[in-house]
């Protein structure tokens, strides 16, 4: 038997033992965790949206074919407009409609912009892309609920919930990084904009696989359902386009599909791919990957052409006239124009992008 | 339901905690309720193997211990005892071979069940390859664990009729004794006479007990995690291509397997009994720090302690005085030599014993290899007695001395690690092979000149599996020395809390576990 000062001891040292035990495994998790400061950015990117001050009229959803396509400072520029990009890479579609939900929760944009391209994917593809996507999020219900519709076969939740059950394996390559950024991380794009100066010019593209089965999966309407639902409930104007991005090839059937879909619930259907020439894209200078992906100069094309269309056809207002709006907007210019600068810098040292990191 | 899956330390924390909330009398009710959806995760069929196990064991010791009752209720009547000292007998041996009968019918289900499940394909190939049949495999279900909650059954059965055990009357307890999932995965076999007291009993929560068992999980999982399931991926290299990996990858594969095998099934057995502590529930060591051995003697009365004594009380034992063998023996005293005649049964008894040992662990030759190997060591250890008694004799000084024990048991541990190149390539002849290419081939400069880091290990891996083997030996010495750790830091509670806390946390940070590493069973309970 233990004496009740004894028992009382023991509680005690099991209680500061379990304080310890749960700030170590946080403080860990924090540390195992990559930081995607360097080399693969796009991780860093979802956590970025819950630092911005003001509010934005445009939210884009969607994959890599909207935070490198567009350039939300060039449609401040041109047209006033203030939007953010909500992707991240590989960003499946029930992502999409979790962080909207989440813009929601927080404020009321006038117009939602989603890439299609992400509906070709009708189940849980990548336990990486999975974490680059949700990992940023705070948690909330809308994350568990992005996470359970995200999980593939293998994935846990509680580990989304625990960083460092995911990363503790990363004990053997943890690098300076890990501890630099242990507490804060540097931006990485502009309102959600991953810049890329760099040109690759689009040489010949594959030949399109043939598929089985062109059919878009029921995932994929019933999650496009709930994204045009919830806008309808926040009194916001859903968009659906397709960006010029020319490889992945989008396949006429799945336009087909998406233009009935438009069609039948009223939604406008912009497939960018054949207005490039009036956009005034040049795959020869205006990509950065032959033609997967639009470089900053393609971008601000597109950009530029697309805030002309939301200012004129939607309504978005010019918000140059309100201060607070204007000084964030001037910070996030300078910010675009310092890493735009940086690039080239480095696009001229060493003829290629050594490093893509805001403030390196 | 894997033991190092998320969803059993949900279903563990769950378990701990309704079992202290609920009324005491509904204790061994929930633990039979947590058994049955612990196995039925693992598949509904292999339920109703287990629950026909029950049945028949229920059946058969109940009717056992009717007959018994009933004769003892007779003998003591007037009547009965009127009757003459012949008839008396008479009744009482005919009760008894009524209890024969139940008793071998009991046995020939319990045991068929496994036998048939599990080495239908074995009978099937040798036949194949003994007479070219032709015969296809056959695709039954293996229940989990059945090997060991089989072995577990036929004991309490065997116990009732030698009148050991009284039979338990309610079906749900016997059940319970059956299915008790700690032990279901990898033993310990345990027996009903030292199980049924704390399993069926109401506990009350008892704080050291709690605290004790937990940090024996924390233990183990220590043990299996961090040093087993990491090696495991250099023996798997190793010994999945030993064409490549000839001669020192043979021996330093041998001694990474003993590491891995020791810390996968110590650190599962120390999961196990941590489960049983913590809901008050006594079960008995398994182990006994088997690698301090120093000859296989020893070693197999330290290692898988329960199956050894299975082995020894109901096959050993029964078979050495069984009337055919004393009779052979007594021909072979008479026919051939005295020494040779008084020898004979215990030599078959240990050549059985230990050809239905190896037969246990798998239904393949390599394990009965294996079996039949240990039994030539055992017995070739028990001949050279006399000369090993001389020897220690003659040079006293040098036999008492630290340096001969640790030639001893490096001597012992060597041999296993020899021995269980059976169970390592899984394949006689390529076992044999290897084992001889660790004399012929001469290969140690390339085998440390890097290549053991394409094993799938880096050398952050090893110092981590090395540090970690480190720390099992250094408790085992305290332990060897001055008995239980936990007991020790208990004195200190601050210095005993803030161990095991370090403990998990190495645990979570480098334990072989979530994305990016494979789940694995534990090595045992495939045997």
């Amino acid at each position: 038997m233990i004496t009740k000062s004894r028992k009382k001891l023991h509680i005690v040292c099991i209680a500061v033992c379990l304080i310890v035990l749960i700030a170590a495994v946080w403080l860990l998790g924090r540390l195992f965790e990559p930081k995607y400061m360097s080399g693969v950015l796009e991780g860093a990117m979802t956590a970025e949206y819950y630092d911005e001050v003001t509010p934005h009229d445009v939210v884009f959803i969607g994959d890599c074919e909207v935070y490198e396509n567009f350039s939300p400072v060039t449609m401040w520029e041109e047209q006033g407009i203030t939007s953010y990009i909500r992707g991240s890479a590989q960003q499946l579609i029930w992502q999409s409609y979790y962080l909207l939900e989440e813009v929601f929760e927080r404020e009321s944009p006038k117009v939602v912009v989603y890439n299609v391209q992400s509906m070709k994917y009708d189940e849980p593809q990548s336990e990486a892309y999975n974490r680059m996507t949700l990992d940023g999020m705070p948690l909330s219900k809308i994350k568990l609920d992005a996470i359970k519709a995200s999980m593939t076969e293998d994935e846990e939740l509680i580990s989304y919930l625990v960083p460092l059950l995911r990363y503790h394996s990363r004990w053997s390559e943890l690098s300076a990084e890990d501890f630099e950024y242990i507490f804060s991380r540097d931006k990485v794009t502009v309102a959600g904009y991953l810049m890329r100066a760099d040109v690759k010019p689009m040489t010949k593209l594959p030949a399109a696989p043939v598929l089985e089965d062109v059919t878009i999966g029921d995932t994929c309407w019933e999650y496009l359902d709930k994204i045009r639902e919830t806008c309808d409930a926040n009194g916001a104007t859903l968009i659906l386009i397709k960006s010029p991005s020319l490889w992945p090839h989008w396949y006429d059937e799945w336009d087909e599909q998406i233009s009935d879909y438009a069609n039948k619930y009223g939604l406008d259907y912009i497939n960018f791919l054949p207005l490039s020439d009036d956009i005034g894209i040049d795959m020869q200078t205006d990509t950065y990957d032959g033609g997967l992906h639009l470089n900053v100069y393609g971008a601000q094309k597109l950009s530029a052409y697309f805030a002309k269309l939301l200012s004129e056809d939607y309504g978005v207002p010019d918000r140059r006239d309100d201060a607070d709006i204007s000084a964030d907007w001037a910070e996030k210019t300078g910010a675009y124009y310092e890493l735009l600068a940086a690039q080239k810098a480095e696009l001229e040292e060493y003829g290629y992008l050594k490093s893509w990191t805001l403030g390196e | 339901m894997l033991f190092t899956s998320y969803g059993f330390i949900a279903f563990l924390i769950a378990l701990f905690a309704l079992y202290y909330i609920i009324p005491k009398r509904f204790q061994w009710l929930l633990l039979l309720a947590a058994n049955i959806l612990f196995y039925a995760c693992a598949g509904w069929q292999g339920l109703c193997f287990m629950a026909a196990t029950v049945i028949v064991s229920w059946a058969a010791t109940n009717l056992m211990g009717a007959s018994l009752k009933k004769q003892k209720a007779y003998l003591a009547t007037p009547e009965a005892k009127a009757l003459p000292r012949e008839e008396r007998k008479a009744y009482k041996k005919a009760r008894e071979k009524d209890r024969k009968r139940i008793f071998v019918a009991a046995l020939i289900a319990d045991i068929g069940i496994l036998a048939a499940l599990k080495y239908t394909n074995f009978l099937i190939n040798n036949v194949n390859s003994l007479f070219s049949a032709g015969i296809g495999n056959v695709d039954w279900v293996l229940p989990l664990g059945i090997s060991f909650y089989t072995f577990q059954t036929v004991s309490y059965v065997i116990d009732v009729y030698w009148e050991k055990v009284e039979p338990e009357k309610n079906i749900l307890r016997v059940a319970l004794f059956t299915s008790f999932f700690p032990l279901l995965i990898q033993g310990p076999i345990s027996r009903f006479g030292d199980l049924s007291e704390t399993l069926f009993a109401e506990h009350k929560a008892d704080f050291k007990q709690i605290s004790f068992g937990i940090q024996r999980i924390l233990w183990g999982y220590f043990k299996k995690l961090v040093i087993a399931d990491r090696l495991l991926v250099a023996v798997t290299a190793l010994c999945g291509d030993p064409a490549a990996y000839s001669g020192a990858y043979v021996f330093i594969g041998a001694v990474l397997y003993a590491a891995e095998l020791y810390a996968d099934f110590t650190g599962g057995i120390d999961i196990t009994i941590g489960i049983a502590q913590v809901l008050g529930i006594s079960v008995k060591e398994n182990f006994l720090r088997p690698y301090f051995s120093r000859n296989i003697a020893e070693y197999w009365r330290r290692w898988h302690i329960s199956m050894g004594t299975w082995f020894k009380d109901y096959i050993f034992y029964p078979l050495s005085v069984a009337p055919w063998l004393l009779r052979l023996s007594k021909s072979a005293r008479q026919k051939i030599s005295d020494g040779f005649g008084r020898k004979l049964s215990v030599y078959i008894s240990t050549i059985v014993t230990w050809f239905l040992t190896g037969l246990w662990h798998g239904a393949a030759w390599n394990f009965v290899v294996w079996g039949l190997l240990n039994a030539f060591f055992i017995l070739l250890a028990e001949e050279i007695k006399p000369l090993s008694q001389r020897f220690r004799a003659r040079h006293e000084g040098l036999t008492a001395g630290f340096g001969y024990r640790v030639f001893e048991t490096l001597r012992t541990f060597l041999l296993m690690c020899s021995l269980r190149i059976l169970d390592c390539y899984r394949d006689v002849a390529v076992s044999f092979k290897a084992f001889w290419s660790v004399f012929t081939t001469n290969n140690w400069a390339e085998a440390f000149s890097g290549e053991l880091l394409n094993l799938g290990l880096g050398v952050g891996d090893y110092i981590v599996a090395g540090l970690g083997v480190a720390l099992m030996f250094t408790v085992s010495c305290v332990q060897e020395k001055c008995g239980s750790v936990r007991e020790l830091a208990w004195k200190k509670p601050a210095v005993s809390y803030v161990l095991f806390g370090a403990l998990a946390i190495v645990i979570l940070v480098f334990g072989a576990y979530g994305v990016g590493y494979d789940s694995t069973q534990f090595i045992y309970n495939q045997f």
